[in-house]
């Protein structure tokens, strides 16, 4: 394909070659620009489940049902409020209603698009080189680990301020996650100062996104009290001149004006005690510097014990809130937008963008390369053998997966027959709740015990090896290929090599 | 072919190798890494120059996330423009990580590629590490291993 061999930089040509056999197969990952496009843009390789849009400049998660409902829910309120009760309210009590109408929801539209679209501070998985070194100082730390023992879980233990704080790994991202961040099992990424996943805006709240999250609620409750407090006076005012309306009482319009004032009045007394409190909550979290993450564990609680404080916290509430609302913006680390680089290392759960040619077809042949490497290290030490030669996983070639399956074996063994499942519960249970509509705050939370629950147990494979599948598509059988490994010892170990690696 | 590509390829991975400076977040979450020697480059670099390079990084990351009354006013004014301001002019964020790129780049001449080392920006690592290529031969095959041992 000569539209890829371009690419090959630094890469000897053999890599496009290689190209050439397995470019009649292609991935659901693939793209109708791929073909046409010479490289491609980072999102487009993003191991995370989120969506992009607009070429890499919106980012949401998976799952963005409740999100458009909450669009609906504040067009169509704001809608009937300013078509049906401002024009009375302007004529009647003065035309300062709708302009503070107007402004109060030009500004909630913009930070509920600002918080949606936003990174909200996802760090980026750690290059297969990272992986290996942050491996290499466990083991060291660990030591070294019989066959088929679990290492301990991982942390770290910093002292930050005076607290201790626990590091946890991540097995899916392959880094020690830094203080306040943690992994959102919805959107599979590790974010910074995760607060938590929040449907309503279709995206994790992060350190990026909280401010826009927190003056999103607050302005919209000021909005829904706004509307609600209006349409009361609107309906209380036109009561007065029941007289004058008593004749056209039951004419079609006047029925359709009541149920419009009735909706307004309905969503928005709902809409009140819970964007309201969740105001409230939110304000209380940022004045004392804490994270819903933080507070629900109650990290650092008094309770758990004397001389437990939060650490983070900058001593008064004034200083809390200014560092939270007006502090600087930090910028994404993910860079969506930019090229993917044929020399850049990518990030370990993602062995497929390493070679020269981006195009999904060597992806397959990077991978088992890579993973390939890491492994061999294992074997070596055991004996040479002529296992250490990996046959890149080609495609819809049934006989030649079969044939090389030891090493090449490890990358479609951990294709998983099933996406992360419990982490896609939280969704559906989500979508579940959309009518409840005072709930949200206990929507928010509810994620948020999701992604605590599931991510100190996450299986590491499946995640870990859903980048992986995706790339290979959906062509590899599992079963074909796990054959004599478990036979021979030096399969053993080389098996072990990966799955150390790339899970537990 | 696929034999001979793999075996190549450990060689070379042999003589290529990084070297992971991490983050030290004893002072909380701002950024700041680490400014203790790694024990793989002592045949390498000087120690002070080392301490010296991350120390300046470390100030550098410091600006960027000062909390001062230029970022107050900043913040204050991107929220009143409902963070349309930020479509005409970078945060200050952006200008110090430029600043930062800059530095990186004359230290990777001045001092790093003499001694055949390379300081990557850690912007790219996601803020994580400083990472130091420590070969020639830095190429698309970046090996997972170290080869100290």
């Amino acid at each position: 394909m000569t539209g890829n061999m371009h690419l090959g930089v630094e890469e000897p040509i053999r890599e496009c070659q290689y190209n050439q056999i397995c470019t009649h197969n292609s991935s659901p990952m693939d793209t109708p620009h791929t073909k046409k496009r010479k490289s491609k843009r980072k999102w487009q390789v993003f191991p995370g489940r989120n969506r992009f849009y607009c070429n890499g400049r919106i980012m949401m998660a998976k799952q963005t049902g409740v999100f458009y409902l909450t669009m609906v829910l504040i067009l169509v309120t704001s809608g009937l409020f300013f078509a049906f009760d401002c024009p009375f309210l302007a004529s009647n009590l003065t035309p300062a209603i709708p302009a503070i109408g107007g402004v109060l929801f030009v500004f909630v539209m913009g930070m509920l698009l600002r918080a949606s679209f936003s990174d909200p501070g996802v760090l980026p998985r750690a290059t297969p080189e990272e992986a290996a070194d942050i491996e290499r100082q466990i083991d060291a730390t660990n030591g070294p680990s019989g066959p088929g023992y679990r290492p301990p879980p991982r942390t770290r233990e910093v002292l930050i301020n005076g607290q201790t704080v626990k590091l946890k790994y991540c097995f899916t991202c392959k880094i020690f996650r830094p203080p306040r961040a943690s992994h959102c099992s919805l959107c599979d990424n590790c974010v910074e100062r995760f607060d938590h996943h929040c449907p309503w805006v279709g995206n994790c709240v992060g350190r990026r996104n909280y401010r826009f999250f927190y003056l999103f609620i607050l302005s919209l409750s000021f909005l829904t009290l706004f509307i609600f407090a209006f349409v009361i006076t609107h309906v209380i005012l036109r009561s007065n001149r029941t007289g004058f309306l008593s004749a056209l009482k039951d004419s079609p319009i006047c029925v359709f004006l009541d149920g419009c004032t009735v909706l307004e009045v309905v969503v928005c007394f709902f809409s009140v005690w819970s964007i309201v409190g969740l105001s409230g909550f939110h304000t209380y979290l940022i004045s004392s510097n804490q994270t819903t993450n933080e507070d629900i564990k109650g990290s650092w609680s008094s309770k758990r014990g004397k001389g437990n404080y939060n650490p983070y916290s900058y001593g008064n509430f004034i200083t809390n809130c200014c560092a939270a609302l007006c502090g600087p913006l930090p910028p994404s680390l993910i860079d969506r937008r930019g090229f993917v680089q044929p020399d850049t290392p990518q990030p370990a759960a993602q062995t497929n963008g390493t070679g020269a040619c981006p195009p999904n077809q060597v992806q397959s042949h990077m991978c088992a390369q890579d993973q390939c490497i890491q492994s061999t290290k294992f074997v070596l030490q055991a004996a040479t053998n002529p296992l250490l030669h990996s046959q890149p996983i080609i495609l819809g070639g049934g006989p030649t997966l079969q044939a090389k399956s030891s090493l090449g074996g490890p990358c479609s063994t951990l294709t998983p027959s099933q996406p992360s499942l419990p982490s896609s519960i939280p969704g559906l249970t989500c979508g579940g709740e959309l009518l409840a509509l005072r709930d949200s705050e206990i929507h928010c939370h509810h994620h948020l015990h999701h992604q605590h629950f599931i991510s100190p147990e996450e299986t590491p494979s499946p995640p870990a090896a859903l980048p992986c599948a995706t790339h290979l598509g959906h062509h590899v059988h599992p079963a074909q290929l796990f054959n004599p490994v478990s036979q021979d010892s030096l399969h053993e170990d080389s098996v072990r090599g990966l799955v150390k690696l790339s899970s537990v | 072919m696929a034999e001979t590509h793999s075996l190549q390829d450990l060689r070379q991975a042999a003589v290529a190798s990084k070297v992971f400076v991490q983050r030290d977040y004893t002072s909380g979450t701002i950024c700041k890494f680490q400014t203790k020697f790694p024990a793989e480059l002592e045949s390498r670099i000087d120690k002070q120059q080392f301490e010296e390079t991350m120390q300046t990084l470390n100030n550098l990351y410091a600006e960027a996330e000062k909390l001062g009354g230029r970022s107050y006013l900043e913040g204050c004014l991107a929220c009143l423009t409902a963070y349309t301001i930020f479509l005409c002019m970078e945060t200050h964020y952006e200008k110090v990580l430029k600043k930062i790129a800059k530095y990186i780049q004359e230290q990777n001449e001045k001092i790093f590629a003499p001694l055949g080392l390379l300081l990557t920006d850690p912007i790219e690592r996601g803020l994580r590490v400083v990472s130091f290529p420590t070969s020639k031969h830095h190429a698309g095959r970046s090996v997972p291993w170290l080869d100290c041992h």
